[in-house]
Parts: structure tokens; sequence; C-alpha cells
């Protein structure tokens, strides 16, 4: 043994890997709202009208189903639920593709601000804001930044009365977002910033994103005011906290996506006939339905586990959110795939809702760490070192 | 209804009445079946004391604290997976009396009489005959792939009784002796050039109508519920990160960092990823299971754990370089039990081929999930309707 490295087998935790009654009464009252006014067909035809999101179906998910506050505890006005309520309501909006901001405003901003000292005034009241669904928050970060730390330095500087100037690129939801929280270089080191989105000095410029239904924006700062947060290394927990929860809640939403493709194209090739059989009673897509199913059905055991890691605050965490993530990313893009493909020529079509779901898949394969990242953080947390 | 407190008292008595210090092992095996510990869900005087399944596992914590002796599980494997629920189930008061003490305790060793060369996966299709002569049955064919074989004192056995129905019905279920004339084991030497397997000729052996289990023609409804059980088995118990194969690829990147290159790393990560969610997926199902709630989860267990030991053996023969070019020993061999993990790269390398032909292949398990956990269309079958005789073969 020339690593000094311990394999990590003894101290695997136990996790609780099923759902429990009050998360099955939670995905219920999400699925029926989403059933209602955001199927894949509502949100296709959303999409022409260039809103940065669907206000309506947001306001009645974050407040009257509450789910805006699930990670805030009561006493700063939120529901003290946990990452394994929030990934039940992933795993619904991964099945409609809806565009509402809740992974960016409702798990990442929220855990950022969870992260500061929230005895203060200018940390709780934001914390509330969001909690009850007033206000859209965002992380101001790359969508694709990996928990871990960033790959490079961080764009934007704040000078000592807190004027920041730099820019962010592909922030999803900034269009949507009333408050940015603003990782920054400032003069004592690392720090996080609130900004407000309307402020002088903010411009968010939008581009066309590969996924039509998570909005990207470009954001600059040119001596805009921001309000100091945390500093030194509180900053760069609360941020790293964040993308952490992030990246494991985001597998639910993975695990959504490709039950949908699978669901879909389970019933599409049951139905469709051709050569006087129906599609799905021939062993070539039958296979490859069956192969699907059990990645399914594995991508959920994965992402369970990652939720259960995050509400517990296990040691695991980092490891059961990179096993989670490299896993579960491309179990989605591959069940969109399928979903395109064995869908025939309706599937390259506009129309059919397929390639929401592709696009989905594909640009949430990118965030918030690629599996390659997710690897390669793993080959540090489980001693398998690189060569 | 027995609970954990009172198996946890019943256990400290048979450990005060047997201390395995000074209890001879099979001694002790048979007053732990006859104190109703062995499976606790079995009935009274069967080894069981009709409680919840779930709470063996009490019984066999305190057990393996205080250093008793068990039953070596994997030494007969088929006897307490597949024979014993199924004698549970079909078999009459004597065969459950007379049998199932010998089976747990080991003393008599099981064997399954089911695969034949011309019928696989589409197992219904066997030719093995059984004809009746007054009160006994006297059977001639040949079957396959039996593990245990050369070990075992009984064997589960399907044959045809009739061949003028449609394959699936004109089959019984036995208890075969394999002390009996006629019974002749041909060990089938393998891949990895040892013989855990055997060919099992049956020539005139006869076997008494009341080693019949289920009724004359209804062996494949048997049959069902000792392959449904062979499945549950794989249920069991919780394994630890890094169990299995990938601890072993994982040990050797750790101790031979010359060998490691970044193909390879890339390749183990990935593998590695995907043993630690099979694993996952194994606990969540075992969790559904105590829950009550099983999913279809196990269906598709056989098929992650091939698809993972060939390409996790196969990667470790490759990271081994020179030493994945050698063998550790051709010697023909008689394991009496499958250890997936004992030898050399080599070795599981070649047996893991094994894991997705065996107990069906991994092509039929996908028709399976396809049609009974998706619900898709059957393919189409030519052989419903038709007598097993006019099949062509």
């Amino acid at each position: 043994m020339t690593d000094a490295t311990t394999p990590p087998g003894a101290t695997a935790p136990d996790p609780d890997l099923l759902y429990s009654e009050d998360e099955d009464a939670l995905r219920a009252a999400v699925r029926a709202l989403l059933a209602d006014r955001g199927d894949p067909a509502t949100v296709l035809a959303g999409l022409e009208s260039q809103a940065a999101y669907d206000t309506g179906l947001w306001h009645s998910l974050a407040t009257e189903i509450g789910t805006a506050g699930l990670l805030v505890p009561e006493k700063l006005g939120g529901a003290g639920a946990t990452a394994r309520e929030a990934a039940v309501v992933l795993e619904e909006l991964g099945r409609s593709v809806a565009p509402v901001p809740y992974l960016t405003s409702a798990v990442l901003a929220v855990t950022a601000l969870l992260g500061c000292d929230h005895d203060r005034a200018d940390t709780a009241a934001p914390l509330a804001a969001l909690a009850e669904g007033r206000t859209v928050g965002v992380l101001a970060v790359p969508l694709t930044t990996a928990p871990g730390g960033p790959s490079g330095p961080v764009s934007v500087r704040a000078d000592a009365n807190g004027a920041l100037t730099g820019r962010v690129t592909s922030v999803a939801d900034a269009a949507a977002a009333g408050l940015l929280l603003v990782p920054a270089e400032g003069p004592d080191g690392p720090a996080l910033y609130a900004v407000d989105a309307s402020a002088a000095g903010v411009r968010t410029d939008t581009v066309t994103p590969l996924d039509l239904t998570r909005p990207l924006g470009h954001l600059t700062f040119d001596g805009a005011h921001g309000r100091l947060l945390a500093v030194g290394d509180r900053a760069r927990a609360a941020v790293d906290r964040a993308l952490l929860a992030g990246a494991g809640l985001l597998a639910s939403e993975q695990l959504g996506v490709a039950e949908w493709c699978l669901t879909e194209t389970v019933r599409h090739t049951a139905e469709r006939t051709q050569f006087g059989r129906p599609v799905g009673s021939f062993q070539a897509l039958k296979h490859r339905m069956a192969a699907l199913w059990l990645e399914v059905a594995s991508a959920r055991a994965a992402a369970r586990n990652a939720a259960d890691a995050l509400a517990t605050d296990s040691p695991d965490a980092p490891v059961a959110v990179a096993v989670a993530q490299a896993y579960c990313a491309p179990v989605a893009v591959r069940a969109a795939q399928e979903c395109v493909q064995l869908h025939g020529g309706i599937g390259m079509t506009w129309e059919h809702p397929a390639h929401l779901f592709l696009k989905r898949a594909k640009s949430d394969e990118l965030a918030l760490g690629s599996p390659g990242r997710h690897r390669e953080a793993l080959a540090g947390l489980v001693g398998i070192a690189a060569p | 209804m027995t609970d954990a407190d009172d198996l946890r008292r019943r256990t400290a008595e048979l450990l005060a009445a047997h201390p395995p210090a000074s209890t001879d092992r099979l001694e002790f095996l048979r007053a732990r079946f006859d104190a109703g510990l062995a499976w606790v869900h079995f009935p009274e005087g069967l080894g069981g004391l009709d409680a919840p399944r779930a709470l063996q596992a009490v019984v066999d914590a305190e057990l393996e604290d205080a250093g008793a002796p068990d039953n070596d599980p994997g030494r007969i494997g088929i006897g307490l997976g597949m024979a014993a629920p199924t004698i549970l189930r079909f078999g009459t008061d004597e065969q459950k009396q007379r049998l199932l003490r010998p089976l747990w305790t080991g003393e008599e060793v099981w064997c399954q009489l089911f695969s034949e060369p011309g019928a696989g996966s589409d197992l219904a299709a066997l030719a093995t005959r059984a004809v009746r002569d007054g009160d006994t049955w006297i059977v001639d064919g040949q079957k396959v792939w039996t593990s245990s074989a050369h070990l075992a004192r009984w064997a589960i056995l399907i044959a045809r009784t009739d061949p003028e129905v449609p394959k699936h019905r004109g089959i019984s279920y036995f208890v075969c002796d394999m002390t009996d004339p006629g019974v002749e084991v041909r060990p089938l030497r393998q891949i990895t050039g040892e013989a855990e397997f055997n060919e099992v000729f049956l020539t005139g052996v006869r076997i008494p109508d009341t080693q019949r289990l289920g009724a004359v023609g209804e062996g494949w409804k048997v049959a069902q519920t000792t392959l449904m059980n062979e499945r549950v088995a794989i249920g069991g118990a919780p394994i630890p990160r890094e169990g299995g194969m990938i601890g072993i690829a994982a040990a050797d990147w750790r101790a031979r960092p010359e060998l490691r290159t970044h193909d390879l790393h890339q390749r183990l990560l990935k593998l590695w990823v995907e043993a630690e969610v099979a694993r996952l997926t194994g606990e969540r199902l075992r969790q559904q299971l105590t829950m009550g709630q099983p999913g279809p989860e196990g269906s598709g267990m056989k098929l992650a754990f091939a698809r993972l030991a060939q390409e996790i053996s196969g990667w470790e023969v490759e990271f081994l370089a020179e030493d994945g070019l050698t063998y550790d020993d051709w010697t023909m061999r008689r394991p009496d039990r499958v250890d997936f993990t004992g030898r050399e790269a080599g070795y599981r390398y070649l047996r893991a081929k094994g894991n997705s032909i065996e107990g069906g292949t991994s092509e039929v398990l996908l028709n399976i999930v396809a049609e009974r956990v998706l619900g898709l269309p059957p393919e189409p079958r030519t052989d419903k309707d038709v007598a097993w005789k006019d099949l062509p073969r």
C-alpha cells in the first residue's frame, strides 16, 4: 500500500431509501397541481410567450402548497422540512419539466442564505421572503458550477464600500430573480453579497438556452450595491453547501425526467402498430426499455440516498451526492434519447414534448457539475487516486 | 404472535442449554431447529415459530454475537432457498417431518434437477419422462448444470408425465433420492477448469408416488414457487460499500500505483459508481421487503449483478497487466460452493461469464421485466396450445 487512504467501506451509513407517508402526500399534491396547470403540453405552449417563468404556476406551487419554504426552519418562516421532501417536489417537477424557479430559488438560494448568520435581519428577512414565495432568489454562479469549489477564480470583485463589479455568465433563472446572491472576491477575501436585481449597476442579458424550460441569463455588475452576508470560510462554506444540496437534489429531478420518458415510451410502443404487431412486442425494443427500467430503478436508490444524506446532514453527503450525480445524469439523458428514438418520427417533432425532456436532461447533465467532475470528486473522497 | 423480545428470550435459553463453546456443531444446529429458531417464519415443529420473517435477523444477530455455529448456508443454498419453501408449501406432513430438519442442519444436501440440454431458458420444454407404474414412477432423461449433485442426498426434479398436452401442463414435480439405482452423476468441466456443475443421467429411476409434490400435471405451478423463492433469496443481507468484486478491484488499484493509467482510472470510477448504486438498489429492495412492500426491483438485480461482475473482473485482468496474462491453476477441482471472489482475477473473469446465463439468461430476464414489470405486449407464441409431443425439437 503506497496510498495512505482508507477504504470507505466501514463508514457507509444506513440511509432510509423509501418514501414516508408525508412525502407521498406531498407528491400527490404537487402532481395534482402540475397535472392541472403544468402538463408538458401547457409547458410547450407557454414557452412561446417569452416569460421568464410560469408565474401563476410558481405562485401556486410556492405559496398554496408551500414548497418554497420546505428547507427553511419554521422559526425563520418556512415549513421546517428537509431535503427528502424537496427531492420529492423535484421528482415531480422533472416529470413535467415545468418552468418554475424551484431548484434555483427554493434550493440553491435558500441553502446559501441558511449558511449565513440568520440571526441578522438582512439574512432573515430575505430568507423569509424566499420561503413565502414573495421573492425569487438565485445564486449568481454559472449553472455548470460543481460543488467542491469553483474551477476558476470568482469573476466578481467587491470594494470596501460593497460596490460589485464583474460578470457572471449562464446563471439559471437570472431573469426571474428579485434577489441575487453573489459570491465575490472582497477586500477581506471570499465573500457573499445580496444584491437587488433591480438595483442600479445590475444588468441581466438573457441568452437563448438549450433547455427552454430553465432560462439562463448573463449578469453584469457595474458598481452595483451589495449587502455583505458572509465573508471568508463562512461565505465559501455557504456557497459550497448550496451547490452540494443543489447537485444532490438535481438527481431527483433527473429521476423524474427519466421516469416520464420511460413511461411515455412504454405507453407509445405498446399502442403503436407496425408490421402487424405493436412495436413494443419486438424484442429489440423491449430489451432497451427493460434495461432503461433497471437504470431508472437504480437512479431512484441513488437519488434517495443523496436526499437522505443531505436531510440528515450525514458526513457521507459528499460521496452520496457525487454518486447520485455521476449515475443519474447519464440515465436521464439516455432515457430522453431513447424516448425520442423509440417514438420514431413523432419524437423529432416540436409538437411532441419529448424534446423538452431531452433538452432538460442534456442541460441537467452539465448543471452543478458534469458526471465526469463528480467522478473526479469521488476519486478523492473514496481513495481511488489518479495515476 | 411471537415478537422480537420473545425471540431474544428463546435464543438466550437455547444458548444456555447448549453453550456453543462446549457443544458439538451438529448437536447445536439440531437443538436450534427444535427450538424453532432455524427459520422463525416456518411453522412450529418444522424449525420455526410462525413469526414474521423479518425477525430472523434478530435471532441471527444474537447467535452470531454468542459465537454459535451457523448451518453454512453458502454450501446448502439450493436446499434452503428452493427445496425448503417448496416442500413447506406442497409437501405432505410426512414429507415435511422427514426432510426439513436434515436439510436445514446440512446433514442432507439438496440439488435441483430442472435444466436440460434441450431446454435451457425455455425450461418448460423439458423432455425427461416419468411414466407411472403402479405406486411408482419410472424416470428416464438427462439433466444439466446441476450444482452439488455429487454431494446431494436429495433432488427436486421436474419431469414430463403427459406429452399429449401443451408443454406447461404435462409436467409433474418429484423429490428424487440421489442414491437410487439409475442416478448417475458426471462432472461437467467448465471454462474455469473446475467442475462446479454436473450432468445427471436418469435411467429407469424408480420414484415412489409418495415423493411427488403437488398434483400430477401441476408440476409447473410447483416449480414457479421454487423459482420465485430463488429470486426472493437475493433480497438477503445488506452488503457494505465496496463489498464484493469492486472491493477487490479498488484494493488492487490502491496497492499497485505503478500499473495505473488514466483510462483505467476513468473506467474504475465509473464501475465504482455503478457498484455503489447497485448496492443501494439492493438495499432499497431489502427495505421494501422489510416494510412488506416488495418492489419489482428484484427481477432486475440479477441483470445488474451479472453485467457488473463481468465488467469489473474484465477490468481487473486488464489492470494487472503481465499478471493478468497468467492463471492460478487449471487443475480439475470439485468445489462444494460457488465462490466468486476467492480465487484470482483470471478465475473471476471466466466464472463471471456464467452470471448472465445461469438462473435465466439476461436476455430472457429482460423479456420478463418488459412484459411483467412494464406490461409490454408479449412475444408471439407458437407453442402455446400445441401438445408437447408435436412441438419441433
